[in-house]
């Protein structure tokens, strides 16, 4: 069946290990003007590879030879992490992208393929983390359970809302998810056993008996304690984003694009609109939730202003730049979106501001995003002839 | 004899005070092309909505295989065996040719969760199998498009969409196929290719009935073994194409109209 010749793998690993090289160069960059050399320079360079042609084979890597690729990708990962495995701020940076890719994740699920507004993302991940942290305050519940509860009460609160989503359509769904999430915030802040505008403190996170708090030591390394968060959020987006491609990739994702496009026409071949749509929040949800909880642990720290609608905003805003509907374009925006402003600390006071110029300069030059998504690819690697 | 495959009496649907579909009497034997005529606004469309679980009827009732089908939901009308296109081409553009033919093939697909995500190598077969399939029927109505399945429809030509749409309500095999103004836009040539490919799909779907909405006379009158003929939402003729076509009321239906 497959007569054509396979994908060559390196220049998928060629563009890996540059990718990598460059976001090693960017985090060691000391101020303003190098982190801007660094940033031009990766643009020029991209710019180029796309001129010479040099970018199309590393795509067809990344098509083509997929399973490879994605362990090329998380192996590059690691060698970033272990350049800076006792430097407290870039893992930190490294374990934030991950949540909030894995939680951009799950809106895509929502968003990118069945098509429903979710403009109160910040309640169910505020679900989530406040579930983690009663849970690990006043139970000794496992914590990869705890993460597991976090996910499933963000699910369920969600469940409150699927029926007036479901109900309205367009707009009204999106009013109707920014009402819930305005009201989730006012409840938090008023509720004095959930802390009230001061938050929750989370202690330590706890798995197969290490503490993740403690900076530990193998083969005479040291290294930052935030390296065990950093592997837990990344196990959590692999698995995450195993989800989304098979889901994807199977005919439920046939039928997600269906319900989306055309809700009419997926009626009269036998969708169940309803079912799927729950189906999609529900998972997408949980993925949020989970991943939250994750992060708060990390951080040790909740309080209603994590939870606004602007935090809403970006990542909805984070899907859109990415590309909708494609996992490594929310992995690209997600990056993006959280390092820049941290490192640009002119952009920190304007970071709203930053990124809503960015989704609007890609809605206008890029309406697809900075990675459309491709065509469903059903089995990579397997093109009929 | 066997329940016919349609068998629609007194069906109705109002919209407010305008009555667009006026009580229809039609049947449809097994096997059969009916050709559903009339000016425009006479209410051919609203049958099929109403039909296919799109609009609920205001009164009257719709029997499939002897099964009263009245007022189900879409999906419950599919499930029976009843498949359309529509007039206004409502595929998912963004989608390649094979997945826009597997939103039609959806009875037929594994729809638990757990066997798409988890049942990868079953879910392989199908996927192989499924995609023969649709190729084989894409064949059978442009050999060209079959080579590319995995095309974005949305950059096809009108006449290809018109066949991917057809080939989505054909690959779940059903008994009855709704076909809404399938040539519009279309030229002459491209009509005729069309209602070729259409009789050669009948001849191989065993009792496959067809139900057809359509402008052209010419397609009507070799392709149809019956017409029926609304005005204002009302029958007001019946017949082989000769006969209806030679109704007093029928030329004047459509000589005041068009
Ligand atoms: N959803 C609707 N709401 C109001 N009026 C409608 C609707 N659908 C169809 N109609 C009206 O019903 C009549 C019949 O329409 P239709 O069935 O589309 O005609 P045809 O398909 O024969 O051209 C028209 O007058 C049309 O305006
Ligand atoms: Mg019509």
């Amino acid at each position: 069946m497959n007569a054509a010749p396979r994908a060559p793998l390196w220049p998928g690993i060629v563009a890996a290990a540059l990718v990598t090289a460059f976001a090693v160069a960017f985090m060691w960059a000391e101020n303003e003007w190098e982190v801007v050399g660094v940033l031009a320079a990766a643009l020029v360079a991209v710019l180029v590879a796309r001129r010479t042609g040099w970018l199309a084979p590393a795509a067809r890597a990344f098509e083509m030879r997929e399973p490879a690729m994605n362990c090329v990708t998380i192996a590059a990962l690691l060698v970033f992490v272990a350049f800076f495995h006792d430097d407290h701020f870039p893992l930190l940076m490294v374990g934030t992208v991950l949540v909030y890719f894995t939680v951009c994740l799950g809106l895509t699920i929502q968003f990118g393929y069945a098509g429903v507004l979710n403009f109160a993302a910040a309640a169910f991940l505020g679900t989530g983390c406040y579930t983690a942290a009663v849970l690990s305050a006043h139970t000794s519940l496992p914590h990869l359970l705890v993460l597991a509860a976090g996910g499933a009460v963000a699910a369920l609160v969600g469940s409150i809302l699927i029926l007036p989503v479901l109900r309205t359509r367009g707009h009204y769904a999106a009013v109707v998810t920014i009402a819930f999430g305005l009201l989730f915030r006012t409840f938090l802040e008023v509720n004095d056993t959930l802390g009230g505008p001061q938050g929750l403190k989370l202690p330590s996170m706890n798995l197969l008996g290490m503490t993740f708090n403690d900076n530990f030591i193998v083969a005479g390394i040291e290294f930052s304690f935030y390296m065990h968060y950093v592997l837990a959020a990344l196990a959590l987006a692999v698995l995450a984003f195993a989800v989304t491609r098979r889901l994807e990739r199977s005919w439920i994702g046939v039928s997600l694009d269906a319900i989306r496009l055309d809700e009419t026409a997926a009626a009269c071949f036998g969708i169940h609109l309803a079912r799927w749509k729950i189906v999609a929040f529900t998972l997408g949800n949980f993925m949020a939730g989970a991943a939250r909880a994750l992060y708060a642990l990390m951080l040790g720290f909740i309080a209603p202003t994590n939870f606004t609608f602007g935090d809403s905003l970006v990542m909805v805003s984070i899907i859109l730049l990415g590309g909708i509907g494609n996992p490594w374009g929310a992995a690209l925006a997600a990056a993006l979106v959280v390092v820049l402003p941290e490192k640009l600390q002119l952009i920190q006071e304007y970071r709203f501001l930053l990124y809503a110029a960015m989704v609007i300069l890609v809605l206008l030059y890029r309406p697809e995003g900075l990675l459309p998504r491709p065509l469903r690819n059903y089995l990579p690697g397997w093109r009929p002839r | 004899m066997s329940a016919p495959v349609l068998a629609l009496s007194g069906l109705t649907r109002h919209f407010g005070g305008l009555v667009a579909l006026d009580a229809l009497d039609m049947r449809v034997e097994r096997g059969q092309i009916v050709g559903l005529i009339g000016p425009n606004g006479s209410g051919k469309t609203t049958s099929f909505n109403v039909l296919t679980g799109i609009y609920a009827a205001s009164a009257g009732r719709a029997e499939f295989l002897g099964r009263d089908i009245t007022n189900l939901r879409a999906q419950a009308v599919y499930e029976a065996g009843i498949a359309r296109t529509f007039q206004r081409s409502r595929l998912c553009l963004p989608l390649s040719i094979f997945d826009n033919i597997m939103v039609g093939n959806h009875k037929r697909l594994a729809r638990g969760l757990w066997f798409n995500l988890f049942r990868r190598a079953a879910l392989r077969a199908q996927i192989e199998g499924a995609f023969e399939e649709a190729r084989e029927l894409v064949r059978v109505f442009d050999a060209p498009l079959a080579d590319r399945m995995f095309d974005a429809v949305g950059a096809l030509p009108m006449i290809d969409r018109r066949r991917i749409e057809i080939c989505r309500a054909l690959i779940s095999r059903p008994q009855l196929l709704l076909l809404d103004e399938p040539s519009a836009g279309m030229t002459e040539e491209e009509t005729r290719e069309l209602m070729d490919d259409i009789l050669e799909i009948r001849g191989r779907i065993e009792g496959l009935s067809i139900v057809i909405i359509e402008h052209e006379m010419g397609v009507i009158e070799r392709i149809t073994e019956r017409c029926v003929v609304l005005n204002f939402g009302r029958k007001i003729a019946e017949g082989t194409y000769r006969q209806v076509a030679a109704e007093r009321q029928v030329q004047e239906a459509y000589l005041g109209v068009e």
